[in-house]
């Protein structure tokens, strides 16, 4: 709701403010995918967790080695594609929780967009540049 | 940005302490939100005592001896005094619930606080504007809707399918639940709130409906169902014993069924 339609100063009926611009038909897949990433990253932070402690202390050759491996390097990219896209989503919920300035929320939002695959695509060019003993 | 504290105009200062009632052997003290719109003040919590021994169990006895023998000024909602009709619905000792079925003697140590249903315009005093709320419950329009011919008796209904009613039905829009809810508090223009999203389970169960589809494309929104967070206040404060955020997550479940 604008802040020329706020109750306080809108002539519209209570209605015609409640259905306002009528539903988005959307939200459902976001809703999906958060459920699918969250149950992704449960069965991946396990295998995730021993692979980050194996590398604890070591050197960057064995954490190359280690990487190298098909089977690791793909545990740790769906981790990083569930978490960042978990995390987009999760953020952008708390985003239109509160923040309800029209402008300031689509801006953070498009922020949050850019952030998480910024995040993700770092991280991944990390496990592919260690896997890949370059 | 969500305001975490209250405006200006609406911070509670001092408040008046009315004396005990003469004569009484044992009272109990009721500390009551204030405020009037015509006075220009801002809100108080004003003190009563209450002669036990002369009123009801219930806090709604309470207000109604406050009204008749201290302060004709006070102003509350009440009608069936029994659970029924949602009327008295307010936010007791930090729980919206109502008065009229929560006991004085269950509200543990010192006085019984009494302030009107949280985050709402206030009309005065205990009285809130539910203007919204009751909008809200109109949009998901409440009734049957049916395009097949109209039977000659009634629309017929299965026993397993009544059923599926219950637990909804009962519903009196007393607003406690979505009052209650944090997400309903910031975002109550968008969001419709427990209490109108479990009228609309209950329409989207009902068998004999045959506009579910419609009814969940009118649901389907990020701010109209999806800023339920299960936070649960909802189903603690239904003084039925209702659970609103079971009904939503059903909501949500029909949603992700018509699509995978």
């Amino acid at each position: 709701m604008s802040a020329s339609d706020t109750p306080k100063r809108s002539m519209r009926t209570p209605l015609g403010r409640v259905r306002s611009l009528g539903a988005a038909h959307s939200g459902t897949s976001d809703f999906w995918r958060q459920r699918i990433t969250a149950v992704a990253m449960t069965l991946l932070m396990i295998p995730v967790i021993v692979v980050i402690v194996m590398l604890f202390g070591r050197n960057q050759a064995f954490a190359a080695q280690t990487l190298g491996s098909l089977p690791i390097a793909v545990i740790m990219l769906l981790f990083i594609v569930a978490s960042a896209w978990h995390m987009k989503i999760g953020m952008q919920v708390v985003i239109e929780d509160y923040v309800h300035h029209e402008k300031l929320k689509l801006v953070s939002i498009m922020l949050n967009n850019f952030f998480s695959i910024a995040v993700a695509l770092a991280s991944a060019y990390a496990i592919l540049k260690l896997s890949s003993g370059v | 940005m969500v305001e975490f504290a209250l405006p200006k105009n609406s911070k509670i200062t001092g408040g008046k302490t009315w004396p005990k009632p003469a004569g009484a052997t044992e009272t109990r003290e009721f500390r009551v939100y204030r405020w009037n719109p015509d006075d220009g003040k801002n809100p108080s919590v004003d003190t009563y005592y209450v002669d036990v021994n002369d009123c009801g169990p219930m806090v709604l006895d309470g207000l109604i001896w406050i009204k008749n023998h201290i302060d004709p000024s006070l102003t509350f909602r009440r009608s069936c005094r029994e659970g029924v009709c949602g009327s008295c619905a307010m936010n007791i000792d930090g729980q919206n619930t109502l008065a009229c079925t929560r006991s004085m003697h269950d509200v543990k140590d010192g006085a019984v606080k009494i302030n009107p249903l949280p985050h709402q315009p206030v009309v005065k005093d205990l009285v809130p504007d539910l203007t919204n709320f009751y909008a809200q419950y109109v949009s998901v329009e409440p009734w049957l809707k049916t395009t097949s011919p109209t039977p000659q008796k009634e629309w017929r209904q299965s026993h397993e399918d009544r059923e599926k009613l219950d637990g909804l039905y009962e519903c009196i829009l007393c607003a406690c639940c979505s009052t209650s809810c944090p997400s309903y508090w910031w975002n109550s223009d968008r969001y419709l709130g427990p209490a109108a999203l479990l009228q609309a389970n209950r329409w989207v169960s009902d068998s004999r409906d045959e506009a579910t589809g419609e009814r969940l494309d009118n649901l389907e929104d990020p701010f109209r169902l999806y800023r339920c967070h299960t936070i649960m206040n909802c189903a603690k404060a239904c003084p039925k014993g209702l659970n609103p955020a079971e009904a939503i997550a059903e909501l949500k479940l029909k949603m992700v069924e018509r699509q995978i």
